[in-house]
């Protein structure tokens, strides 16, 4: 068990160091007018420039820059902004916005977890009858209908509908509502799929056959033998939706002006500010990398097949 | 033990029926006949099909049925912000424009966006996988740069590249494209890992069938079949992200027609003249949902399990 975190461990930083390298060397392609507000443009020379840009490991050998940009993104230290809040330390931001992603994507993802196991259960009992026809059409229209179109329609209609206030106010509690549900939507989806299908499969599987045989009680056999069983697969991507909470979804947050992180990368985006995105990027695809090794670990952890396998090795 | 004299009176020949040949053998099995008797079997998915088939011809061949130009923007006052009606099915947008012809052109532009990045997911995807599956030396860097790949969250991951690359129609491919094979890959990888060792096929090897014959009747059919669906399914993603990123401003220029910007502009425009977001939104969320079911019910009848 020991030999097979160490070696995941190590997977894991060798994914998050090729990762914040591609980054970095690919924003080094962009345009440079992104690392300087306008004014600073427009009074530096084109040598004072170049000297700003290698001082921040923008110009000059690119492995000096990456190892020293790395430097500080392990002390959290991501330099300043400069267009959108000029010389605020983007570490400051990060912190002031995160909780609010972070707080949105909790509830919604403790609310899609509740009714999304059990919508995915009430699939799986009624199978091919009333309810599973009723969630695949929920599955269905979620999955295919581009999202900032119902969103949208959520966020103009049902608000209006509830009297709920259309926008995000963070001193305003009923304004967290729709957010959130709009935020639970897809993944109630994902839930309920993919639980329905795990429950399917467990169902038909001998030992089940056999407990039934035996006459066991079927709400017993559910419970205890089912349910568990089909729930464990979705343990593995828990903690990286969990992390990634934290990076706030992009669609939610600008159409309800949430200030959290996710709004942050779109404005980043809009303004081309190129050190902010590069900050935001790392740490959304470091938060996903360091989710998928958690989940990889419970995994372990929650079902003995894997460990049992990794010790045959 | 008494011995027993078969005389040949006591037996007669029995007619071959077709119908009932099904329950007894599977002498006259026909791995695509079978598949498309269960697909058309449900009267549902000959209705998705017409539809589909109509609404793509549509979007081809709408200048043949409506001469209205999806970009000629009008001067007139009085032709902006129009209401659906005469003239124009749909109504016109703030400039005059019609929506209607905008709306087909737009879901030809992204349709034929889906089909290009589909088109390359899947080609790029199968040979990949099958050479990942076979080959076992590339099996772990293959897995290596999948899981390096993947770990990036997709949204974070479109972003980035077309923030890189100037946006417009070939960055969503290149973006999409750039993703998708791998993850069509490491599917094909797993099927084909599971079909070459799997134990008809060892039959078959042993009782002398040439390998040929293996790939064509065991093995094609089998990927073909995983190769339409993924080709439906990815439809519906490519639209749903190409409208992501006119959303964040990092899709087709505003200049052109397509859904994700129709869908933007609609959106701006919704308070004051909801039309111009309903109409085009009804016709993608069909032709997304169609895609969608269409590949799911085409996935269920290739199953030879469903069907006898």
């Amino acid at each position: 068990m020991k030999k097979y975190i160490v070696k995941r461990l190590f997977h894991t930083m060798i994914s998050i160091i090729v990762l914040s390298f591609l980054v970095f060397m690919l924003l080094r392609l962009m345009p440079i007018e992104g690392y300087f507000t306008r004014e600073e443009y427009e009074s530096t020379t084109p040598a004072q420039r170049e000297l700003i840009l290698i001082e921040n490991g923008i110009k000059g050998k690119p492995l000096r820059g990456y190892l020293n940009y790395m430097k500080g993104a392990i002390v959290f230290d991501f330099g300043r902004s400069n267009k959108i809040y000029p010389d605020v330390p983007i570490s400051t931001l990060i912190i002031e916005k995160a909780p609010y992603s972070g707080l949105l994507g909790l509830a919604s993802m403790i609310i899609s977890v509740i009714l999304g196991c059990l919508m995915g259960l009430g699939m799986a009992r009624g199978k091919n009858k009333f309810p599973d026809t009723i969630g695949t059409a929920y599955i269905v229209t979620v999955r295919a209908v581009p999202r900032l179109v119902y969103l949208f329609f959520i966020q103009v209609w049902i608000t209006g509908l509830f009297m709920l206030p259309l926008l995000f106010y963070t001193d305003r509690p009923e304004s967290w509502i729709m957010p959130i549900v709009s935020l639970s939507l897809g993944s109630i989806a994902w839930y309920a799929t993919w639980l329905r299908r795990f429950l399917i499969d467990e169902e038909n599987k001998d030992y089940i056959k056999l407990a039934r045989a035996k006459g066991l009680d079927e709400k017993y056999i559910y419970r205890n033998h089912i349910f568990r069983n089909a729930v464990v697969p979705l343990v593995h991507y828990l903690p990286a939706q969990l992390l990634l909470t934290i990076s706030g979804s992009l669609i939610i947050e600008s159409l309800y002006s949430i200030p959290g992180l996710g709004g942050l990368l779109l404005t980043a985006i809009n303004e081309m500010e190129n050190g902010l995105v590069l900050a935001l990027v790392l740490i959304f695809s470091t938060l996903s990398v360091v989710g998928i090794f958690i989940g990889d670990i419970l995994m372990a952890y929650v079902d003995p097949r894997i460990k049992l396998s990794e010790e045959g090795v | 033990m008494q011995e027993r004299e078969f005389k040949a009176d006591l037996f007669d020949v029995v007619e071959f029926i077709h119908d009932e040949s099904k329950y007894v053998a599977y002498e006259k099995y026909s791995y695509w006949r079978s598949t498309f008797r269960t697909f058309f079997k449900s009267k549902f998915n000959i209705f998705l099909i017409t539809a589909v088939t109509v609404l793509v011809l549509m979007a081809f061949l709408y200048p043949v049925f409506y001469s209205s130009d999806p970009y000629s923007a009008n001067t007139d006052f009085y032709q902006w912000n129009q209401a659906p009606g005469d003239g124009h099915l749909f109504g016109t947008d703030s400039l005059g424009r019609d929506i209607f012809a905008r709306t087909w052109y737009g879901t030809r532009t992204s349709l034929l966006l889906a089909f290009i990045i589909a088109f390359c997911d899947v080609t790029i995807g199968v040979f990949a996988g099958a050479i990942w599956g076979y080959v076992k030396k590339v099996d772990r860097p293959m897995t290596e740069l999948y899981n390096i790949v993947m770990n990036v969250p997709q949204t974070v991951y479109l972003i980035i590249l077309s923030y890189i690359l100037r946006p417009g129609f070939w960055t969503i491919v290149i973006a999409k494209a750039s993703r998708g094979w791998l993850s069509i890959g490491k599917f094909i990888r797993n099927k084909v890992l599971v079909i070459r060792d799997s134990e008809y096929n060892i039959a078959s090897t042993c009782l002398g069938t040439p390998l040929r014959r293996v790939v064509i009747k065991n093995i094609i059919p089998f990927l073909v079949s995983i190769i339409i669906m993924e080709t439906a399914l990815s439809i519906p993603y490519v639209i749903g992200s190409e409208v992501f990123l006119g959303f964040i401003g990092l899709g087709m220029p505003t200049t052109s027609v397509s859904l994700g910007v129709l869908v933007n502009e609609g959106k701006n425009s919704f308070q004051n003249y909801p039309y111009q977001l309903i109409y085009p939104t009804s016709i993608v969320a069909f032709i997304t949902v169609s895609f969608y079911i269409i590949g799911n019910r085409f996935a269920d009848s290739s199953d030879p399990k469903n069907h006898i």
